[in-house]
């Protein structure tokens, strides 16, 4: 029995086009994860600006159409505006967040974590990667047919049904995925359960692996739900049965049920990543070891795990479901408050008698601070049923959960590109640019989401291109527009800097932020095939936070 | 031993006001006579979780900037030096923070369920209208023949809204009195509202509903009694030549025919 050593894998360490397409590296799966990923970020972000001109005024702005390549002008405007919307939607969740985080950080980084060569499957790795890519193919395919799918990223039915758009081309996304991440479940489980570094203890984990096993708990539970319900979408539109159709016996609120059975733990498998990260980017940056770690790995995450199942009915507030089972799950919702605030106080604590060395990493991670704080406590008036049959389908909503997962995790996502760069490019990305572009985007984001707030309250309603019955509106969406237009710069610069910085960046050496965590004092940058020179194993009292020696006996 | 305590102590205390806060917000007895409004109440609750968000938020905005300058690094080479937590600490930590956040949750959700039972016990007096929901417009019927596009209600009676739909599903959204639910086909749901004053609004479509979904809007007007009763009778009347002109014939010849054996 012999461990895989880096040279075993020269041969395979190429970079020819066809060495990258059949590569069964986990690093190399995980940098294609974070091209597909942030190709559909930028497809998806050109959708909003569309959304945004369009909704920057009453009435039709006569320019949504070019955006979903419909230059003839053949569709009515609402539905063009709904097929960006759709776009919008399904791919800034399935194809940039979930990915990004699941696909692009999990695979570079977990591995690494634990002092494992690669993940316990690799070809299955691959599969799972050529699936995603193959999603966003059948994604992109919207644009390219005549029946552009208009049904909104949660393709309720009976519209979905009766709907001409094609309906199919939103459930094979889905399914494709979803089959994406069930494979990606099923190895980075293995990988974590049976691959960690001889020596290492589940409490000696680093917190985003920690979120990442979670993660994929979830998806492994539900994302076979989210499969069903398409799955009887798909049979109801295009085989003639009648699951969902009331006049044969069906119902329209089971799918309803089914899709969010799914759809909210979904929030977790986004925000337990990037919370991860987010404490992995600070505690290093900060030199210092995770507060009270237990309570933030058995109390925040695990909670948020037996919890994340028993609250879906907040999404059906308004819905038509039981009055008592909306009481009950505006409880159960409440409740999330405890684990979420447990994982607070500790990213907060993790700073205390840190020494926090600011760079643009780091400062995405602040700003994250602030964006969890308005995302998390946004939620909180929306989980209380009373409160949400008035702001239920306005712009609160699209503002409260654009903070948590449109901003904060992307900026987590963000801010752990530029803090792994001298990992996976051997180079850095910060620069003044890098941080112009931070700033751009964050006057942006909060130019763009506070309106869409302040007129959620008194009543803007989502999903709409035109108010003319709230002409009061316009000039917030004015605004919001404005903002929209900032992130995009941002995210230009931001995009292009990572580009330059991946062949021109200065070099860095192989640990430039001194952390104590395995891949960065075990691999070098970047890492062979195989990852460590020699096999890792680490002592008792190691942790990836060890920056100061503890009295053992004591503690 | 009795740092054990002191903990124990700490988070018991924590629990107990958790509890005194829970019972501080539960819900009392409606004000007798009258009927509360709704989206007043709605109005009420909402500042008092703004309050309470702008609190939370504002402690950890505050601690998490002091702790960003206090603690930045001073050189280059210098890590932390947090000390690591004793059992008692990490305990301490962990449940004395629980205990609030879960009396914050139940001081919310005793507010939120009072509200709720408020918004779904429907005042025996209402008027009912029927809502049918249609690709892209609303049909009110108000049960005595008398059906609308446009929804006009009683000022200062309680109305009720009895809602289904022809098509896909829609969303009866009723910005001023701050309620909405959906509608659609194969159930019937319901809410009701009081409109307290004369004005005239808009209800809105808020489920995503198609092409025209944000152009799926109509006047919601209150007006004083005796105006509704006017426009009650007016609509009466203009239905009866209607109803009556194209069966005029055998609803004149019933009678006869009734009286003639």
């Amino acid at each position: 029995m012999t461990t895989a050593t880096s040279t075993d894998f020269h041969d395979k360490s190429g970079s020819t086009l066809k060495e990258w397409i059949f590569t069964t590296d986990h690093k190399r799966v995980g940098v294609l994860y974070l091209v597909g990923a942030i190709a559909a970020f930028i497809v998806a972000g050109i959708m909003a600006l569309g959304i945004r001109l369009e909704q920057m005024s009453p009435g039709e702005s006569g320019l949504i159409n070019y955006f979903v390549l419909d230059f003839a002008k053949t569709m009515p405007t609402g539905t063009a505006y709904n097929v960006a919307l759709y776009f919008h939607g399904a791919a800034m969740i399935l194809a940039f967040l979930i990915p990004a985080l699941t696909g692009f950080a999990a695979n570079y980084l977990v591995p690494l974590m634990i002092g494992a060569p690669d993940v316990a499957f690799p070809r299955i790795n691959a599969l799972s990667l050529w699936l995603f890519w193959a999603g966003i193919l059948v994604a992109l395919m919207t644009f390219f047919v005549t029946d552009k799918p208009d049904i909104m990223w949660t393709g309720y039915p009976p519209y979905s049904v009766t709907t001409t758009a094609n309906t199919a081309l939103y459930v094979f996304t889905v399914h494709l995925i979803g089959f994406s991440s069930i494979l990606g479940a099923v190895n980075f489980l293995v990988t974590i359960i049976y691959m960690r570094a001889p020596g290492m203890g589940w409490d000696q984990m680093n917190i985003f692996v920690w979120t990442t096993f979670a993660a994929f708990m979830i998806q492994i539970v539900f994302v076979p739900v989210l499969a069903s319900a398409v799955t009887l979408l798909l049979f109801d539109k295009y085989m003639g049965t009648g699951f969902f159709d009331p006049t044969r016996g069906g119902d329209v609120l089971l799918y309803q049920n089914l899709f969010w059975f799914y759809s909210h733990p979904a929030v977790y498998v986004i925000f337990l990543p990037a919370v991860g990260l987010l404490f992995d980017i600070i505690a290093t940056q900060a030199r210092n070891h995770v507060f009270n770690y237990k309570a933030c790995v058995y109390g925040g995450i695990i909670g948020i795990l037996a919890i994340t199942g028993e609250v879906w009915i907040h999404h059906l507030y308004i819905a038509g479901m039981p009055d008592w089972l909306r009481i009950g799950m505006m409880v159960s919702t409440l409740l999330i408050s405890v684990p979420v605030g447990l994982l607070l106080i500790s990213l907060w604590g993790t700073m205390y008698k840190g020494a926090i060395h600011y760079n643009v990493s780091m400062w995405y991670a602040v700003v994250c601070l602030f964006l969890i704080l308005v995302g998390g406590l946004t939620g909180i008036p929306l989980a209380i049923t009373s409160m949400t049959v008035h702001l239920s389908e306005t712009s609160f909503v699209h503002a409260h959960f654009h903070f948590i997962m449109g901003l904060m995790a992307t900026f987590a996502v963000f801010s752990a590109v530029y803090h792994w760069f001298p990992k996976i490019t051997g180079r850095s990305a910060d620069s003044a640019i890098a941080k112009w572009a931070l700033w751009i985007k964050v006057i942006g984001t909060q130019v763009t989401f506070w309106p869409l707030f302040i007129i959620g309250v008194q009543g803007m309603p989502r999903r709409y291109w035109d108010y003319a019955m709230f002409p009061q509106f316009e000039t917030y969406h004015t605004i919001a527009t404005a903002g929209a237009f900032l992130i995009a710069i941002g995210v230009i610069l931001m995009v292009g800097g990572w580009v330059w910085s991946a062949f021109y960046g200065p070099k860095t050496d192989s640990n430039p932020w001194k952390s104590k965590s395995i891949e960065w004092t075990h691999a070098e940058s970047p890492p062979g095939p195989g990852n460590f020179p020699k096999p890792v194993a680490v002592d008792p009292y190691w942790t990836p936070y060890n920056y100061i020696e503890w009295d053992h006996d004591k503690y | 031993m009795l740092k054990r305590f002191e903990t124990l102590i700490t988070a018991g205390a924590a629990y107990l006001l958790m509890a005194g806060i829970a019972v501080a917000g539960t819900p009392h007895a409606a004000a007798p006579g009258g009927i509360k409004n709704p989206a007043h109440e709605w109005n009420i609750v909402w500042e008092e979780i703004l309050w309470d968000l702008w609190i939370v938020g504002g402690i950890f905005a505050i601690v998490a900037i002091w702790l960003l300058v206090k603690f930045r690094a001073k050189s280059p080479d210098q890590v932390g030096s947090a000390p690591p937590l004793n059992l008692d600490k990490a305990l301490a930590w962990a449940l004395v923070p629980a205990a609030l956040f879960m009396a914050d949750d139940f001081l919310l959700a005793a507010k939120g369920w009072s509200l709720w039972n408020l918004q779904r016990t429907v005042p025996a007096n209402a008027m009912e209208v029927k809502v049918t929901g249609n690709q892209w417009y609303f049909e009110y019927d108000y049960g005595n023949g008398v059906t609308d596009t446009d929804l006009t209600v009683p000022v200062g009676r309680p109305v009720v809204l009895r809602m289904t739909s022809n098509d896909v599903i829609h969303s009866f959204g009723l910005t001023e009195y701050r309620v909405k639910e959906d509608i659609m086909p194969g159930r019937i749901t319901h809410i009701w509202f009081y409109p307290d004053k004369p004005v005239e609004t808009a209800v809105v479509c808020v489920e995503f509903c198609g092409n025209s979904h944000s152009q799926m809007t109509n006047a919601v007007k209150a007006v004083p009694q005796a105006d509704f009763d006017a426009w009650m009778a007016k609509k009466l009347e203009k239905k009866k030549p209607a109803a009556a002109a194209q069966p005029a014939a055998p609803a004149a010849a019933e009678p006869a025919k009734t009286q003639t054996p």
